[in-house]
This record gives C-alpha cells, sequence and structure tokens, in this order.
C-alpha cells in the first residue's frame, strides 16, 4: 500500500471556522483518517509535526508583515497547497479594510494602538504564493473538503462545480428572488457549493462561495440598478466575504464610480 | 383517440371528486398552487390548493403574483415550475453498484411505479411534452425512467383563456388550445368547466367520475346522453350552447393576448448560417452563463452523469443531474473546455433548441412557452434574439 499523504492544517487571518468544518466532518474524519496522515493540525492536536507535507490546507488571509513571511515558508514546505474558506482564497471580509484607513481603524479599534502592526490590506494567498487549488466557501462545505481529500489520496478529479447558485436553486425548485420579487441576488454570480440555502429560505445569495465561472457581474449589477436598488445598497452586498475577489471588486468599485441611481 | 363527442360541463366543486377518483385509482395528483410568491407545480389534495384568485404578471426578467379581480381557478399561465420535473426528475440514481465477498455487484434501479395525475397542462406543456417523448423515447435509447413515469402519466390539460406578454406559442403553432395530448382537456368558464374528452382512459376516469358525482348529489340530475335536462348550475351536463360560446369567447382571449412573435419560415437555417453575427457577441455580455433559461425550459433535456462513492470505497451510486449549456464545465471534452467563452455558450443554446433540433429530432426545440424571458434574470428575450440576427443578416 503506497504511503499516506501527509496534511497541514494552517491558519492565517481568520475565523476557523474552515478548519472547524473538517473537525465537523464527524461522520468521515476516521475514514479520512485511514486515507491521510494528519501531520500538522493545531486544532485538533498539539503534536504538531514538521513538514515537508504532501498537502497543506491553508485557512486565512495574509494581514501582517510575519504572515507574507511565513506563508513562504508553508509553500516551501508543501507539495500542494489548497486555499480553505473565503480569507484565504479573496481576503475576506476583512479585505473591508482595503477600501478604509488602515492608522485611522487601528486608532479607533484598539486601546492601544501601539501595540498593533499590521498591513494595509488583507490579501488572498495566491496574491503571495502559488495556490493549486483554491476551495471556496464561508465557510467551506465540509463534504467538497472531505472529496478533495479523498480525491488528492486518490489520485483523481475532485468533484467541486464552479457552475452558479441558480442552477441549485432550481434543482430544489426554488422560485427566483430576482425575478419574483425583484430581490437582488449574487447567486447568478456565485459558485455553487452551499446548495442554494439562502434562496430557498427567502434571501437573496450574499455570494459566500465567490464568484463563478464567469462571473458576469457588471450585467447583474446592471440589471439591479434598473429594478432601482441603490448604490448604497448593492456595494455592500458586493462587499462582504468575498470583497476582494477581482469580480466582485471590479463591480463595487464600479458602482461608486457609477455614484447614486438617480444619476444612473 | 376516443370518438369526440360534445363536452360536459362540470359545476366548479364537482373538481374535487375528480382529484378524489384519480388518487382512488392510485394517482399522486399534481397542479398548480400558489408557494414561494410564485404559481409553482406540487402535489394537490384539494381543490383549495389550487390558485383560486390568483394570477401572474410575466415580462422580461419580471413575475409577480397578483390577485385577479374575479375567483378564477386557472387565470394564469405558465410559471417557473414545468411539469418535466416529474418525467425527468431533477436528480435520479442511474445505478448502485456494492462491493462484496465476490466482487462488485451491480444494483439497477428498480422500476418506477408513480403514478402522477398532471392537472392543469397548457397547449404549449403538452407540446413540450411531445417534444421529450421525442428525445427520451423515440431514439436509439430509450430513457427507462422517463418511459415508466410516462406511460403511467394522466393528463388533464387546460385551454389558456389569458397569456402573459412573454406567450408566444401561436408562432410556434402549440397553442394556446389543446388540440391533442390529454387524457381530460377543460377550459373554464364563470361557473365551472367544459371538460373534453382526449383518451380511452380519459374517458373511463370521467365516467367513473360522473357516476361518483352522481352519488354525491342525490336528487340532482345527471345526464348521461344529449338530452339537456339539468335544471341548475350543479349539476354535471352536456355544456350548452351558451356554455360553449362562453367557453369559445375566453379560449380566443387568451389568442387575442399573445403580442410576442417569433418568425419561423427561416428557422431551421438562419441561425446555422450566421455563427459569426456580431449578435452573438453582444448577447453574450448580458448573458450571465446562470443557466436559468435551461433549467426552466420545458424541453431541454441536458444532465451530466457522475459516480458518486461513498468514503468507504464500497458503494458507488451513478447520479443524473440536470446539467446545462451554459456551464462552462460541460462543454470539457479532450481536456479542455470546447466553449469558453458565454457568447459561445449563448450561441450553442439558440441554434440547438432552434435550428439543429430539427435535424436532430424533427422539430423545433420550442414551444413558445416565454419561460426563458420571464426567469432570465437580465430578462434576455429569445424572440428579440432571433429577430435582432435576421435583421442585420445581409440578404
Ligand atoms: S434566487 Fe438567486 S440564486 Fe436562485 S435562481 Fe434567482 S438569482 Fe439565481
Ligand atoms: S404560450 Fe400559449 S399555451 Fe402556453 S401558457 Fe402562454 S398562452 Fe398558454
Ligand atoms: S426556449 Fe424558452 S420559450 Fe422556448 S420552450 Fe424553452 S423556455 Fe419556452
Ligand atoms: S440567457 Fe439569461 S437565463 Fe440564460 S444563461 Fe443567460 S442570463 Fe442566464
Amino acid at each position: 500500500m503506497p504511503r499516506k499523504p501527509r496534511l497541514a492544517v494552517f491558519k492565517f487571518a481568520s475565523c476557523d471556522g474552515c478548519q472547524l468544518s473538517l473537525l465537523d466532518a464527524e461522520d468521515e474524519l476516521l475514514a479520512i483518517c485511514d486515507r491521510v496522515e494528519i501531520a500538522h493540525f493545531a486544532e485538533a492536536s498539539s503534536d504538531l509535526q514538521p513538514g515537508p507535507y504532501d498537502v497543506a490546507l491553508v485557512e486565512g488571509s495574509i494581514t501582517t508583515h510575519e504572515d507574507a513571511e511565513r506563508i513562504k515558508r508553508v509553500r516551501a514546505d508543501s507539495k500542494f497547497l489548497m486555499t480553505i474558506g473565503a480569507c484565504a482564497t479573496s481576503g475576506g471580509i476583512q479585505s473591508l479594510r482595503n477600501w478604509g484607513q488602515i492608522d485611522e481603524w487601528v486608532q479607533s479599534v484598539y486601546p492601544s494602538p501601539e501595540f498593533i502592526r499590521t498591513l494595509a490590506t488583507s490579501t488572498a494567498i495566491a496574491d503571495h504564493v502559488l495556490v493549486d487549488f483554491a476551495l471556496h466557501g464561508c465557510p467551506i462545505n465540509h463534504h467538497q473538503l472531505v472529496d478533495i481529500l479523498v480525491a488528492l489520496a486518490e489520485g483523481r478529479n475532485p468533484r467541486v462545480p464552479s457552475h452558479s447558485v441558480c442552477l441549485d436553486c432550481k434543482h430544489r425548485g426554488t422560485v427566483c428572488h430576482v425575478v419574483a420579487r425583484g430581490i437582488p441576488c449574487l447567486g447568478p454570480v456565485t459558485q455553487s457549493g452551499c446548495g442554494a440555502i439562502c434562496p430557498a429560505y427567502d434571501r437573496g445569495c450574499y455570494g459566500c462561495f465567490g464568484p463563478s465561472q464567469p462571473a458576469n457581474t457588471a450585467s447583474l449589477v446592471s440589471q439591479f440598478r434598473s429594478h432601482g436598488h441603490s448604490t448604497e445598497k448593492l456595494v455592500p452586498l458586493l462587499r462582504s466575504f468575498n470583497a476582494a475577489a477581482p469580480e466582485f471588486q471590479r463591480a463595487s468599485e464600479q458602482l461608486v464610480i457609477l455614484g447614486p441611481n438617480s444619476e444612473g | 383517440m376516443a370518438t369526440p363527442i360534445s363536452p360536459l360541463f362540470i359545476p366548479k366543486p364537482h373538481l374535487q371528486l375528480l382529484l378524489n377518483e384519480l388518487r382512488h385509482r392510485g394517482y399522486s395528483v399534481v397542479g398548480p398552487t400558489v408557494d414561494q410568491e410564485a404559481i409553482v407545480y406540487g402535489e394537490i389534495q384539494s381543490i383549495e390548493q389550487l390558485p383560486q384568485g390568483w394570477t401572474d404578471e410575466q415580462a422580461p426578467g419580471h413575475y409577480r403574483l397578483k390577485r385577479r379581480d374575479d375567483n378564477a381557478w386557472f387565470g394564469f399561465v405558465v410559471g417557473p415550475h414545468s411539469w418535466k420535473k416529474y418525467l425527468f426528475p431533477p436528480k435520479t440514481t442511474l445505478l448502485t453498484a456494492e462491493k462484496t465477498e465476490s466482487g462488485w455487484q451491480f444494483i439497477p434501479r428498480s422500476a418506477d411505479t408513480t403514478k402522477f395525475a398532471l392537472l392543469g397542462v397548457r397547449a404549449c406543456e403538452l407540446a413540450a411534452m411531445r417534444i421529450q417523448d421525442q428525445v427520451f423515447l423515440n431514439g436509439p435509447y430509450q430513457d427507462p425512467l422517463y418511459r415508466e413515469r410516462r406511460e403511467h402519466l394522466f393528463v388533464i390539460s387546460v385551454n389558456c383563456t389569458q397569456a402573459a406578454s412573454t406567450c408566444f406559442c401561436t408562432s410556434m403553432k402549440t397553442g394556446p388550445r389543446c388540440e391533442n395530448g390529454f387524457d381530460l382537456a377543460l377550459t373554464e368558464i364563470d361557473t365551472g368547466f367544459l371538460c373534453e374528452v382526449g383518451s380511452e382512459r380519459g374517458r373511463e376516469v370521467l365516467d367513473a367520475f360522473v357516476s361518483l358525482a352522481r352519488r354525491a348529489s342525490e336528487g340532482s340530475s345527471v345526464a348521461s346522453n344529449s338530452n339537456n335536462d339539468c335544471v341548475t348550475a350543479n349539476e354535471i351536463c352536456f355544456a350548452t350552447p351558451e356554455q360553449l360560446k362562453s367557453a369559445e369567447n375566453a379560449r380566443q382571449q387568451a389568442v387575442d393576448q399573445i403580442t410576442r412573435q417569433m418568425e419561423t419560415s427561416d428557422l431551421p437555417g438562419l441561425l446555422l448560417s450566421n455563427l459569426d453575427h456580431p449578435r452573438w457577441k453582444e448577447v453574450g455580455e448580458r448573458c450571465l452563463s446562470c443557466t436559468n433559461c435551461t433549467m426552466v425550459c420545458p424541453t431541454c433535456f441536458c444532465s451530466s452523469v457522475t459516480e458518486v462513492r461513498d468514503l468507504n470505497m464500497d458503494r458507488v451510486e451513478r447520479e443524473r443531474t440536470w446539467d446545462s449549456c451554459f456551464n462552462p464545465d460541460f462543454s470539457y471534452l479532450g481536456g479542455s473546455l470546447v466553449r469558453n467563452d458565454t457568447a459561445s455558450r449563448y450561441r450553442q443554446w439558440l441554434t440547438h433548441k432552434l435550428d439543429g433540433w430539427h435535424a436532430q429530432f424533427g422539430t423545433s426545440g420550442c414551444v413558445g412557452c416565454g419561460r426563458c424571458i420571464t426567469w432570465c434574470p437580465v430578462g434576455i428575450d429569445i424572440t428579440e434574439e432571433v429577430a435582432a440576427i435576421r435583421e442585420e443578416t445581409s440578404p
């Protein structure tokens, strides 16, 4: 039997939710351990073994000088590096800082700002090192994670579709909110992964799984504007968990340039 | 086809007895009902679940559920769901394989015995079913699940008495009158329904229903011959000339309300001979490649088949799910994407639907139901796209 791949999990700026989804995969965890050797996973065990690793799961974005260096070492130690979640894949909700003044925020948030050393931006792992596979989601779908780990161990392609959330809505028979209620929904430009949960519970999609392939945000946003949705409403919709994903970022910045609806 | 006889008049409340009769015969009755601020198709036990007094307002990228100022039961047109979900479900397990001591054991899907009775099928939807029959049953390979469900299917169609702004069945010669393909066909008038019979099975159910109604309404007469001796509006009788006239007017109203058109005289041919037309690029910029049009289309039949294995690798399921030519991955072939931009995917959809189908299936793939227009989040209109390609084509 071939050697089991060695797995490591690393955390950068994040909430830990994506790593936790690996631990949440209770039903599958034993089977995963049969297939891979968990060599480094601080959330699960204090037995942290050194590299090299076959597979590194990277959670979180780069927000400090130290992390910008650390991710390079992780990369050097790992044969296959996969980002997990919106933070690692596109910079996360914390990338909202990219549009603000970091010094002002540090001053207003921390009682002793002099102890804070941080970068002015929150950026995706792929902005710093080569990423072999990006698993989207805020948080990720643990079924997808498990499938990828097994696929890696078996040398097959994982089943992670890149189509829109709309397809899942239609599979479930959910009536479209954009068409039937005029609610703005990011589903047509968001990658599948959650099974279209929010539309099934009377909400538009918040874009947790990042841009779909392709993500024609320009066309969708111009339709929302023609429905009368204001820039003030649409910019925050685009600027959430995946604010700095290129397709969402471009669309929100375009909206800011266009200004309030009355002018457009 | 049964010998045509003049339609029966069925007072509205009696429709419940028809539902009862169908359920008694083992049918799961599915029909229109209000849910999620729309008129969708779902299982119904009672006439109270029908969209009584509701209607829909439709335009490109726009649908609103609205109250009517009367209490019509079928005063709306086609909505976000189509009947294809019952014959060609969004997700099906085709085959299971299990690892045993003596190797892999293949377990075929067991025969499907679900009997659906569809209530409220419109003319364009009957046409869509005929097209899917062509695709799933009349080619070299039959789809077994589709066949099983189709064979057991009982179809009660309803003639449209109004049309949406997105309807264009008259262009596609599919409606709004239900001509064939039904077991029973209803036309709604103020007080009840005129019911035509379209098959032996329909005749049998109708006869059983009439005797049920007769037993239920002791004392009132139910006509069983051409002598129209009904005295109250609560009886099942042959339709009176006035009722026939009202039904005719109601159906004509749908015809009169249809405004959208698609010229078909140069289809097939027009699209396939305009593959480099600049319009494809232009529509490609508006299209989201979101797949909604293909999902709501009652004739679109594309699917993907995936082998899904459990973690312990001792059970594999072969799953079929609805898929779409608008998904980039759907054109993954020989190691790369064949249609790697939205314009080429939109072009694939339209040329196949309106042009290629003729050669492949002997029919257009479009019945003019307008769903793709209404349910496109950015309101792309198939009729407008065809017209644009025609107009800007040098003769
Ligand atoms: S509700 Fe949103 S995700 Fe669902 S079909 Fe409509 S646009 Fe797409
Ligand atoms: S397209 Fe014709 S048959 Fe279909 S719903 Fe509209 S009017 Fe009725
Ligand atoms: S292409 Fe559009 S109008 Fe034609 S049958 Fe399909 S959904 Fe209806
Ligand atoms: S035509 Fe409309 S519904 Fe169809 S894929 Fe394009 S945007 Fe989506």
